[in-house]
């Protein structure tokens, strides 16, 4: 139970991109993507841009650009609803292969589709390079309210620990012959997820208890300074800037 | 000389109106390692979070090395006292080992080098430096309840409460566990009903009942009076010869 497995969407290394400090990265990700959705959709040659940005990014930091590949999967579910844009959309349509479809719908769909993908790369070469407990200082360090940072550590400390007692649970209720396969059978699937409730509630007051033990009155401590130095922040925000250079002149070219 | 930790007359009810604990008095020397022995609801969780504050008792008095336990001196009483919970899970919630030792000193204001040479030591006395940097959910339950056990050593408590330290342990865990207690030079009170484990670690046990302590005295003295386990509800594993332990 529990030993081994490193989080899942981290891969660890050593280059420059996993020594950066994690709050720059954090920065300059976020910069970038704003930078990428203010660019006029009708530019092609700049996202062109953008993702061969990323692309060096993500080999200076080591990521194979396969397993890049394979993560952006998870915006599949957005994705689909681009696709139903260019047939839902209203005004001037075009025909493509014998398809009517609306000429803003698919310059809506495109929209969403360039973007989308440019912002999931850049996040997932972000959660490729930083251990979670750094994307939680780094998060930290650009003053998300501290609070929200532990919370959000706790979640991350604890998921694990309720997934296994969600499986224990489970295999418990199978082992003595539930077999769910009809909607009127989720009583016991229901029943299991408030008892869930209740002992997570209940660690959750233990946790406290341990915590106060060791002399907690209500903040965390502040461990180490992670400071950025102005040479860092130099280094991770060359993307961004170089994203807001062709976004601006996308905006300068544009007829 | 001062004992580390002195219980004298306290009683305790929950706010549902349980009556826990029932005029319990003893007192534990420094150096000592005590095993406090009852079966489930006997009252020795209650009695354990009496010793640092978290309840404070309806009538009598708690003293750690001369210190009452009371409000206005929590923090210090919560240095003097260290526990290590049952699930080390309760215990572990940062996202590092070497960040969860760390908790506990940092919150009495250590920073920087010292904190870290406290850190480093904690971790080196349970045998633990090689994972400092991993998440506690990465290592297995026996690695974790050392954790958990550093933790408390790196604010070097005055005491040592141990809350089933050998509970959900494999035999090999449970050994080095035992080895790295009987390391340790801190006052240790182990609450328990794993009889063979307070016989090997503990020269002193206590008996708890229904919220009150029924016997006091050398634990292997205690553990061939069958009597009095029955009376109590303990029992030895099959095949232990409770003979045997007089010979000892």
């Amino acid at each position: 139970m529990g030993a081994g497995h490193a989080h899942p969407l981290y891969l660890p290394g050593t280059s420059p991109l996993h020594r950066a400090r994690p709050q720059c990265k954090i920065a300059a990700s976020l910069l970038f993507v704003l930078a990428v959705v203010a660019t006029p959709r009708e530019a092609f040659w700049a996202f062109g841009l953008y993702a061969v940005a990323l692309a060096g990014v993500a080999t200076v930091g080591r990521v194979p650009l396969t397993l890049l590949a394979r993560r952006l999967v998870i915006e599949l579910p957005f994705l689909l609803f681009a696709v139903f844009l260019p047939f839902v959309g209203q005004g001037e349509r075009v025909e493509v292969l014998g398809v009517p479809m609306a000429v803003g719908g698919l310059w809506g769909a495109w929209n969403i589709v360039a973007k989308g993908t440019l912002g999931v790369a850049a996040s997932a070469i972000v959660a490729a390079t930083t251990p979670v407990a750094e994307l939680l200082r780094g998060l930290e360090r650009l003053r998300l309210p501290k609070l929200l940072v532990t919370i959000a550590g706790f979640m991350v400390r604890y998921a694990d620990v309720i997934a296994d007692e969600v499986r224990r649970m489970r295999i418990a209720r199978i082992s003595r012959g539930h077999d769910p396969r009809w909607i009127w059978q989720a009583r016991a699937v229901a029943a299991s997820a408030g008892t869930l409730f209740i002992r997570s509630y209940e660690r959750g007051e233990r946790v406290y208890l341990a915590m106060v033990s060791r002399g907690y009155a209500g903040a965390m401590p502040v461990l180490e300074d992670l400071g950025a130095t102005r040479a860092q922040w130099l280094a991770a925000l060359c993307l961004p800037a170089m994203a807001a250079l062709v976004a601006a002149t996308a905006w300068g070219v544009r007829p | 000389m001062t004992p580390a930790l002195e219980v004298e007359g306290v009683a305790f009810a929950y706010p549902d109106g349980h009556q826990a604990l029932f005029g319990v008095s003893f007192a534990i020397q420094r150096g000592e390692r005590v095993a406090l022995l009852g079966p489930n609801g006997a009252g020795k969780t209650t009695l354990v979070l009496q010793c640092n504050g978290v309840l404070l008792p309806g009538a009598g008095r708690v003293t750690v090395t001369g210190l009452p336990v009371a409000t206005e001196h929590l923090k210090e009483i919560r240095r003097r006292v260290g526990i290590v919970f049952q699930d080390p899970d309760d215990q572990l919630f940062m996202p590092t080992v070497a960040e969860d030792v760390a908790f506990g000193p940092a919150n009495l204001g250590l920073r920087g080098a010292e904190l870290e040479t406290r850190v480093k030591a904690a971790l080196a006395a349970v045998g633990m430096e090689e994972h400092a940097g991993r998440p506690p959910h990465h290592l297995s339950f026996g690695q974790r309840r050392r954790v958990a056990v550093a933790t408390v050593l790196a604010m070097e408590p005055d005491i040592l409460i141990l809350d089933e330290p050998s509970s959900n342990l494999d035999p090999a865990s449970r050994r080095e566990l035992a080895e790295i207690v009987t390391g340790l030079e801190v006052t240790i009170l182990m609450v328990t009903h794993d009889l063979p484990y307070a016989l090997q670690l503990c020269p002193r046990a206590l008996v708890m009942n229904r919220g009150a302590i029924t016997a006091d005295g050398p634990t292997a003295e205690l553990l061939a009076d069958a009597e009095l386990l029955a009376a109590n509800r303990l029992e030895l594993p099959f095949g232990f010869d409770p003979a045997a332990l007089r010979a000892r």
